[in-house]
């Protein structure tokens, strides 16, 4: 059994301190421990941002690659090898702007493929602009007499566009962010988890005690059933989207990897690629 | 008897040109005749003009001819758009159903028959495509019998009555046409062909099968003109073989998508033409720094930006090669033949393994779209290589906080590969400048052991691809060297015996390795030539300009056609003549 200690590797994340992409890492290592898999059976994929290096943080294979493609690469490597556990991550400008295409479709298409955005509603590797997750009037440097764009209810979007798990988590809340991420593992199909994750440096609006003011945890919704997807939504646009906990899950929705015909459970990368000469025949026969 | 004819159907876009075509070319290719078909179409679903054009011959044919014997038209469209191509005493055969009329200094020999007539009253005027089709072979003295199986095949999901119904239409066709041509047309029977039946595929088609053949497993694509058939073969055939393809949101994931599966030890690809290309830039610039296997499939349009999206052309070389920004290893390869199309794409999958690159298999319009007859396939030529990836063996542990070296600094520059799930072969992979163990580093050191490290793999690509240039080298001292890539090889090959007949002495390579540029094996045989020129699909000359800069010499001069269509034989040996 691996515990969480085996998910740590000797790479200092060049975070400001303080960053709550911390936390995320921490959960990360812990519910990859909880849920007893071994560090060489998971794979993190992540973007470019702050939050993106994380996949250089952790003790599994790794692979960083370029802005908001994430999840395409994640989701090559699960249909590669189902046997992994594939988390996606990023920050809010890699999965809700440049990456949004990506996210919607991987909603869609529903491939088990562990989401996490790291949501700080500003762009901090480039040093404070804005981001789709900002609030109308939020000045920053791309924004200076404050944004006129609205902000991207993310949560609603992915609920409306058929996902199968979603979630959201706050990076002060270690316990909490773990469980969902287990959870998300656990889910057989897409799951989207956004967190919370404060940009100390950047974002001066909105602060970790900014959250914990505005968040309230679905937990103490009296009732609350996160099966339900319409109470789900109506509470999401009750709380502006300001919720924490498992938001949404349909545990009967298939994955795409069990929809696909003549998809093994035995990994594609561990199956023979050669074809014998009958076989070779058969193929150009069709073409006489 | 004559030995080949050339033979074009044309109508509406949507009425069933494109089957006409089919089933008389799957007739006579049956029958042992080698056939070459180039598609002028649109890009729109219905209505437009739209164009089969077929070349028929006893032995191996791999261009379009310079004129046609026999027109087949469906409206009077056709006949004006097309009659200019045809020879003193060729052949319009066009529905009554509109009235075909001569167009002015049309010297053809006009024939009005009834195929919607005859097809109505044979049940359905659906199966004017077969009276047409019957009309036409009647001229090539076919027999109803050479139908049978094309007929059997094609209609027997709808029952025993309706596959008898057609024979009878193309019977009917033929009957008709006879009584109607007796004695007043000039000879176009074919010599009998050796009745072997061939492969008759498109490019297309023997990329999926050779992607199939080369272990490929997974592809995600979007679809585009002229690439989709890639993708829907192999939705068709990766199923059975446990893999499958993703038709995903744009070219950007489909491109990330492969370069995902690549990681985890799928052999994967993607297909599309320009505009898919150009959004795939930074993903192959990905592939190339992160040193994960990539293939990548360009079948090539009109450009630029959406261009011509239906027509031949042979301009993206450039953005191939340069594309990326930065500085990466990469290979393109440019077949010119189907059957190479083929090996090519077997062999693409190997050396993206082997030296741990982006691969672009290049084509054009005209390869990936044209039908022909290809002779069997060599299974025995078919081998998986995969370089250093190791599945098997047991890695040695890793000393304590230390990750598996995939990018190992070696003296061929290729380092060994592990994929996710291996135990002891831990290691980071980024985009990022990174040190042996994939960790990123800024170090100047690194930078430079790292960029060297990749860039020095390919050093001695072009001396180990097989037939880096296709040559037919004629003579030791040359008049004339023409060079081409893609498509135009046939073309070329059917301009040179003219050209020859004028007194000049001509050799010919088609390259079919663009990047790393073959140069000494062009040198070799540029040197052996008075003049150099490069026949090329494009407008700026940009294998002229390759060719010139990779070897120092400025006297290499281009025939060039950028309007939508591919060369004739007759357009090359014009202006090769012009030179001297």
């Amino acid at each position: 059994m691996a515990t969480f200690k085996d998910f740590r590797n000797n790479v200092k994340p060049n975070w400001c301190p303080g960053c709550g992409d911390f936390s995320v890492q921490a959960a990360i290592q812990r519910a990859a421990a909880n849920v007893g898999i071994v560090p060489e059976e998971l794979a993190v994929v992540s973007g470019i941002g702050c939050s993106g290096r994380i996949s250089g943080y952790i003790n599994s294979y790794g692979f960083h690659g370029i802005h908001g493609r994430a999840l395409p690469i994640a989701q090559g490597v699960k249909m590669a090898n189902r046997d992994l556990t594939v988390i996606a991550s990023g920050g809010d400008g890699d999965g809700f702007a440049i990456g949004m295409g990506h996210t919607i479709h991987s909603i869609r298409r529903n491939i088990d493929v562990t989401y996490i955005v790291m949501d700080n509603q500003i762009y901090g590797l480039t040093k404070g602009q804005t981001s789709p997750r900002s609030e109308m009037g939020f000045k920053t440097k791309s924004t200076p007499a404050g944004s006129i764009e609205s902000a991207l209810g993310v949560m609603e979007l992915a609920i409306s566009a058929g996902a199968g798990f979603v979630a959201q988590s706050f990076s002060s809340d270690l316990k909490e962010l773990t469980s969902i991420i287990e959870q998300g593992i656990n889910h057989k199909g897409f799951s989207l988890i956004n967190v919370f994750s404060p940009c100390v440096t950047f974002n001066k609006i909105n602060t970790y005690d900014w959250f914990k003011e505005n968040l309230t945890s679905l937990s103490t919704i009296e009732g609350y059933d996160p099966s339900n997807r319409s109470q789900a939504m109506n509470t999401l646009m009750e709380y502006n989207g300001l919720v924490t906990g498992l938001i949404y899950q349909d545990k009967e929705k298939p994955s795409y990897e069990s929809l696909v015909k003549g998809f093994k459970e035995e990994p594609l990368a561990k199956q023979d690629i050669a074809l014998d000469q009958g076989q070779f025949d058969k193929l150009l026969t069709e073409f006489m | 008897m004559i030995n080949q004819l050339s033979w074009k159907v044309g109508g509406q876009q949507g009425e069933g040109i494109e089957s006409t075509g089919e089933i008389f070319s799957m007739a006579l290719s049956r029958q042992g005749y080698y056939l070459y078909g180039y598609r002028h179409f649109s890009s729109r679903i219905k209505g437009g003009h739209t164009n089969n054009k077929i070349r028929v011959s006893t032995t191996a044919t791999n261009s379009i001819s310079d004129d046609l014997d026999i027109l087949v038209a469906f409206d009077q469209e056709t006949i004006d758009l097309n009659h200019h191509e045809l020879r003193p005493g060729g052949v319009i055969i066009g529905d009554s159903k509109f009235s075909p009329k001569q167009p002015e200094g049309c010297t053809a020999n006009l024939f009005s028959v009834p195929f919607t007539e005859i097809a109505t009253d044979l049940g359905t005027s659906l199966m004017k495509n077969m009276v047409a089709v019957g009309a036409s072979s009647a001229l090539l003295g076919l027999k109803v019998e050479a139908f049978n199986s094309v007929v059997e095949q094609i209609f027997s999901r709808k029952g025993a009555s309706v596959v008898e119904k057609n024979l009878q239409a193309i019977e009917a066709g033929m009957e008709y046409f006879k009584k109607e041509a007796e004695g007043s047309v000039g000879d176009f029977q074919l010599k009998e062909a050796d009745g072997k039946s061939r492969m008759f595929m498109i490019g297309n088609d023997a990329i999926a099968l050779g992607a199939l053949a080369g272990g490929a497993r997974f592809m995600p694509a979007y679809p585009i003109t002229p690439a989709s058939e890639i993708m829907e073969y192999l939705i068709k055939k990766l199923p059975e073989y446990g893999g499958t393809v993703i038709q995903t949101e744009d070219e950007i994931a489909a491109c990330t998508m492969a370069i995902g599966a690549n990681y985890a030890g799928v052999r994967s690809l993607t297909a599309s033409a320009g505009p898919g290309l150009s959004l795939m830039m930074e993903a192959i610039g990905l592939s190339g720094i992160t040193e994960t296997p990539l293939v990548i499939v360009d079948t090539q349009r009109g450009g630029p930006s959406t261009g011509l999206p239906t027509k031949q052309e042979q301009s993206d070389i450039f953005a191939m090669i340069y594309g990326t920004h930065g500085e990466i290893p990469k290979v393109v390869i440019t077949p010119s033949t189907v059957e190479e199309a083929f090996y090519d794409a077997v062999e693409a999958f190997n050396i993206a393994e082997e030296y741990q690159v982006p691969v672009i298999l290049v084509t054009d319009l005209a390869l990936s779209l044209g039908k022909q007859t290809v002779e069997p396939l060599d299974f025995s030529k078919v081998n998986i290589r995969r370089g250093k990836l190791n599945l098997e063996e047991e890695l040695p542990e890793l000393e304590k906080s230390a990750y598996f070296k995939r990018y190992e600094v070696t003296d061929d520059g290729v380092s060994k590969r592990v994929i996710p799930g291996m135990k002891n072969g831990i290691h980071h992979v980024t985009g990022v400048e990174h040190n042996e163990q994939g960790k990123p580093s800024e170090s100047p050191e690194n930078r430079k052991a790292q960029m060297d490290k990749r860039l020095r793999k390919l050093q001695e690509l072009p001396k180990v691809f097989p037939s880096p240039v296709y040559k037919d080298e004629r003579h030791e001292e040359a008049d004339l060297l023409i060079l081409g890539f893609n498509s135009t090889r046939g073309t070329i090959q059917e301009a040179i015996p003219r050209l020859e007949k004028d007194g000049l002495k001509v050799n010919h390579g088609q390259v079919r390795l663009l990047h790393p540029f073959p140069t000494d094996e062009l040198k070799a045989m540029v040197d052996k030539a008075k003049k150099v020129v490069v026949v090329e699909n494009n407008a700026t000359g940009q294998l002229t300009q390759l060719t010139k800069m990779n070897l120092s010499r400025g006297d290499i001069q281009s025939i060039l056609k950028y309007d939508g269509n591919p060369f004739l034989p007759s357009e090359i040996h014009n202006q090769c003549k012009e030179l001297f």
